[in-house]
């Protein structure tokens, strides 16, 4: 097959995601609203409670909301992940998603160019996040708006593959609900989106292991480093494993020779 | 007269119900050929099975001499399909969803604009083009789908019960649409349906039950064969089932 062939169909897949984002506005809205409640009042109250000394990549000592910026970027891009893979289960229970695997070209790369779409979206709502934020005194350096890009694409197509897999492995759109509870909320507090790791570690050894090796925490601390226009070794190479590791499981579990869709049965 | 479909000892299993059972079909070029069978009866696996969404782990199936399981690609460019469920995206226009649909098949924007105008003037909605589906009744919904399960002309067409929901003439627009699809060229079609009336005489039926195959040929020869007065009272004897 010719790669002009695999272009236009990942342009479709791209624009079909984009239309359903500009035609579903109050999923902008929501997506906004949630990081900037976190900002505006939990950052607020906690921000004589908490205080933060210096750490990387901060120079100088940063109120609470500057902390938990990249938190609330991850966040933004973790539940557009978990969204786009609740639009698969659903997709899947309407039959839409058949539509597309039955494409004839290969399935990992539709999956792949889904996934792409969705972090393409998220992308979107971040940087409409960073403009919002600057209003909370939330400004990187000029060139952090360019270096966080990357980082973006990154920890979405983890935090998208990741989401992806648990939409192969679900029954029913109900069970996702259960999934959402039980991933999104541990993912985002136990990792240092909302306190560095430093502080856990003093409250608790082994909560701080969990933290340590959360996926999430590398998304966050990857966006962190990455705002401020800083390269973290360790944390991109743990989000490409983890994507990695993610995206493979998804694939395998869209398969028709060893994935979960065909023990869902039907007849 | 080549064959566009040939399903040669398939069985598949859910656990352990078996949905299909030893099942083969053959269908050539330009035959509208109907797959008739109770709910339940085992199409939408056999469905789920030509279009790859599950592995067959037993027997071939070929379109047009390409491996389902093998040639995937070359196998799946030759076929459109309608499932039994809706997939059009409501949120998106008749439009949106028909270039999605062409992108999905590689086209180029100039073909696919091409050939969306060509098949929604055969639908006769050229001037729901720009409408969102969700605006559409059931019947223009179906007929949208057809559209663009021939964007990419394929040459075998999968319908799995089509017009269930529909009233009558939305269903008889639509299977008229069809057949006549099938007289203008090579396109072969295969109907699923547990409704006995959609079937005219002179046309191929195979009669699926439990996941198996209990006959398959001309119509009038399965009544002749059942010594049964018509299509319906051979398939009440054959399935055992009052319909």
């Amino acid at each position: 097959m010719k790669p002009i062939i695999y272009l236009r169909c990942f342009k479709g897949i791209v624009l079909r995601e984009a239309l359903r984002f500009f035609h579903q506005k109050e999923r902008f809205f929501s997506a906004l609203v949630r990081p900037l409640v976190w900002l505006g009042i939990f950052a607020a109250g906690f921000r004589s409670v908490l205080g933060v000394a210096i750490i990387p990549p901060y120079e100088t000592y940063i109120p609470y909301e500057v902390y938990i910026a990249p938190g609330l970027i991850a966040m933004i891009q973790l539940f557009n992940g978990m969204q786009s893979s609740l639009s698969m289960v659903y997709d899947r229970e309407m039959g839409s998603m058949k539509t597309m695997l039955v494409s004839p070209i290969p399935r990992w790369f539709l999956l792949i160019s889904k996934l792409l779409a969705g972090v393409f979206v998220s992308i979107l709502q971040v940087y409409a996040f960073l403009i919002i934020a600057s209003f909370w005194e939330i400004i990187p350096p000029i060139t952090g708006y360019f270096t966080i890009l990357p980082a973006l694409i990154f920890t979405g197509l983890m935090l998208g593959s990741l989401g992806m897999f648990l939409s192969s492995a679900i029954k029913q759109l109900e069970n996702f609900a259960g999934v959402m509870n039980f991933v999104i909320f541990p993912m985002f507090f136990a990792s240092s989106a909302l306190y560095p790791l430093w502080k856990i570690e003093e409250t608790s050894e082994w909560l701080y292991y969990v933290c340590f090796y959360n996926p999430f925490t590398y998304a966050v601390e990857s966006i962190r480093f990455s705002l401020y226009s800083q390269f973290n070794f360790e944390y991109t190479a743990g989000i490409v494993i983890f994507t990695v590791i993610f995206l493979i499981l998804s694939i395998l579990g869209y398969d028709p020779a060893r994935g979960s869709l065909q023990k869902k049965g039907g007849s | 007269m080549s064959t566009a479909l040939q399903i040669k000892n398939v069985s598949h299993k859910f656990g352990e119900f078996k949905a299909l059972n030893n099942v083969s079909i053959k269908i050539d070029s330009g035959d509208f050929t109907v797959l008739l069978g109770l709910n339940g009866a085992g199409k939408t696996t056999l469905y789920s099975l030509i279009t790859r969404l599950y592995n067959n782990n037993s027997g071939s199936i070929k379109i047009h001499n390409f491996d389902v399981r093998e040639e995937s690609s070359d196998a799946l460019k030759n076929i459109g399909v309608v499932f039994q469920q809706p997939t059009l995206d409501l949120d998106l226009s008749v439009e949106e969803n028909l270039h999605y649909h062409s992108s999905l098949h590689g086209l180029s924007f100039a073909d696919a604009k091409e050939r969306i105008e060509e098949e929604i003037r055969r639908i006769d909605l050229t001037d729901k083009l720009k409408n969102k589906v969700r605006s559409l009744s059931g019947g223009q919904r179906r007929r949208v789908e057809i559209a663009r399960s021939l964007l990419h002309k394929p040459k075998l067409l999968l319908l799995d019960e089509p017009t269930v929901g529909l009233d009558i003439g939305s269903r008889q627009m639509i299977l008229k649409h069809v057949k006549s699809l099938c007289k203008k060229g090579d396109l072969a079609v295969l109907w699923a349906t547990h409704l006995i009336d959609e079937i005219d005489k002179g046309e191929k039926v195979v009669i699926i039950h439990k996941g198996e195959i209990v006959e398959s040929g001309d119509v009038l020869k399965i009544v002749k064969k059942t010594k049964q007065k018509n299509i319906r009272d051979a398939f009440n004897k054959l399935v055992g089932v009052k319909v």
